[in-house]
């Protein structure tokens, strides 16, 4: 094999001068960063809410829930994002379609891959919430009904904080699949750290480099996220129960 | 203080409860026993309205609890009700448990509900442990845990479902005693158990139900000198015999 490497390439002068190649791979990062953030708040929220509906005992309101999750969670993400970019400006009430078209690009590409991400993540997450909801003992909401508090306040103060300690471990899960599926926004355009590691190799014809790069980063922000959420179940632990002390 | 009157429920066609009446009155102490599947447990939730009931009707303090215009939240937060599993909720500490309720429910303050709580954990001989969690406790004391949350809602009557169940049989009588003290000031109980030393000791009235029937309910004495039905008898027979 006669492959040069050259792992200098990062501090390397851009083709457009205005920076070094690590810089393209750092904004890349930002942007992955960004975006999965803002789409894992997005994803907690609704899904949370979705999560909660399923199991209300009213009809209507579970059964709405339960077509949103089966919705976002049957169709690929690749298609949703398409969807979101190029299908529904056109479907969008003219002005409003108009004026998102002409918008900054990065600041479309961003808002769609955000909201599509956010959605596609809070289906999961909600059926995270309603089995968490679902494994805790029947007789808690009844105990909560009993004294009196109303069923919202039951949810709040008796259901949720333990269904949600429960879910910590598949909820890791998630958060870490948030900024792997980001990489599929790098498909309308979003220079995110995938799109970013592939521009590198366009300019510099240096691909182990470009993606050995972006491998590192991708397992970096994974590991951050791990060892936050384990700190986080460790200090939620409820004394006497599952492990605590 | 409770009237039951002509309630039935359904799953379908399975009959839960068929026609049932009784009544309690204040301050006294009805032990509800019968056969497993007797319908016992279905009763005793439908008087604070955690099991709906298709007919009949239920008033508990002058409030029908099957009206649907019946703001149950308000009705539950007066009457305490005791669970077989306990059910304290195991992410707050001894102290929350009996706090929460009184401050969400009755509106008091933190300091107020706090010491409520903290006066019938001494009552119920736990104060020591005000600071743990659930978990950390056994399941006799656990269980007299739940019956101080229940009192600090300051309740007018009180539902124990099978409260002694689940417990080792070495910690059945700490939860009875506690129990027993409470009948004996005068508390108006409504007690779901197989405990017949307990209702031999307190009990007014005994009711004895079969296959959501109310087949016995009459005086404690004339309950267990002189049970009328056949499938009374025979339950009595082979309980008491333990």
């Amino acid at each position: 094999m006669n492959y040069q490497w050259n792992w200098h390439v990062f501090l390397q002068p851009t083709a457009s001068g205005d920076d070094v190649y690590l810089g393209w791979m750092l904004s890349g990062l930002q942007m992955t960063v960004m975006l999965s953030l803002s789409a894992w708040v997005i994803a907690l929220l609704l899904g949370a809410l979705m999560g909660v509906l399923r199991t209300v005992p009213n009809k209507l309101l579970s059964g709405l829930a339960t077509a949103y999750v089966e919705l976002f969670r049957n169709i690929p993400l690749l298609v949703q994002l398409f969807i979101w970019y190029f299908v529904l400006p056109e479907l969008l009430p003219e002005a409003i379609g108009n004026a998102f078209k002409q918008s900054n690009p990065v600041f479309q590409q961003f808002l769609a891959a955000m909201v599509c991400l956010g959605l596609f993540t809070s289906a999961r997450v909600a059926e995270q919430v309603r089995s968490g909801i679902n494994s805790l003992p029947r007789g808690q909401k009844n105990a909560g009904l009993a004294l009196g508090l109303t069923l919202p306040q039951t949810y709040r103060f008796v259901m949720l904080p333990m269904a949600f300690r429960l879910i910590v471990p598949p909820l890791t899960s998630e958060f870490l699949n948030i900024f792997k599926n980001s990489a599929v926004c790098s498909t309308i355009g979003l220079l995110e750290l995938a799109a970013q590691g592939r521009q590198l190799v366009d300019y510099t014809a240096q691909p182990y480099e470009s993606f050995i790069a972006v491998t590192v980063a991708y397992v970096a922000i994974n590991v951050i996220v791990m060892t936050l959420m384990k700190k986080m179940e460790d200090k939620v632990r409820v004394p006497g129960y599952m492990g605590g002390k | 203080m409770i009237q039951i009157s002509n309630v039935s429920k359904s799953y379908g066609t399975f009959d839960v409860l068929k026609d049932c009446s009784t009544t309690v009155s204040k301050g006294e102490v009805i032990v509800v026993c019968g056969p497993s599947g007797s319908g016992k447990s279905t009763l005793i939730k439908c008087v604070n309205g955690l099991e709906p009931f298709q007919s009949g009707e239920i008033i508990v303090n002058g409030i029908s609890v099957g009206d649907p215009k019946t703001n149950l939240s308000k009705l539950r937060a007066r009457v305490g009700m005791v669970f077989q599993n306990f059910e304290l909720f195991p992410h707050m500490s001894i102290t929350d448990n009996l706090a929460i309720a009184q401050m969400k429910v009755l509106g008091r303050s933190r300091d107020e509900a706090v010491d409520k709580g903290l006066k019938l954990l001494d009552r119920v001989g736990l104060k020591a442990h005000a600071h743990k969690f659930p978990g950390q406790l056994s399941g006799g004391q656990q269980q007299r845990v739940a019956i101080a949350r229940a009192l600090a809602m300051d309740p007018i009557c009180m539902l124990f479902d099978e409260p002694t169940s689940a417990l080792d049989p070495e910690m059945v009588n700490e939860v009875l005693d506690v129990m027993t003290e409470l009948a004996q000031e005068g508390m108006t109980m409504m007690c779901v158990t197989h405990e017949m030393g307990f209702a031999r000791r307190v009990a007014n009235r005994v009711i004895f139900m079969d296959h959501g029937r109310i087949v016995e309910d009459d005086a404690k004495e004339a309950f267990f000198a002189n049970p009328r039905s056949e499938r009374a008898q025979q339950f009595l027979a082979k309980i008491l015999h333990h």
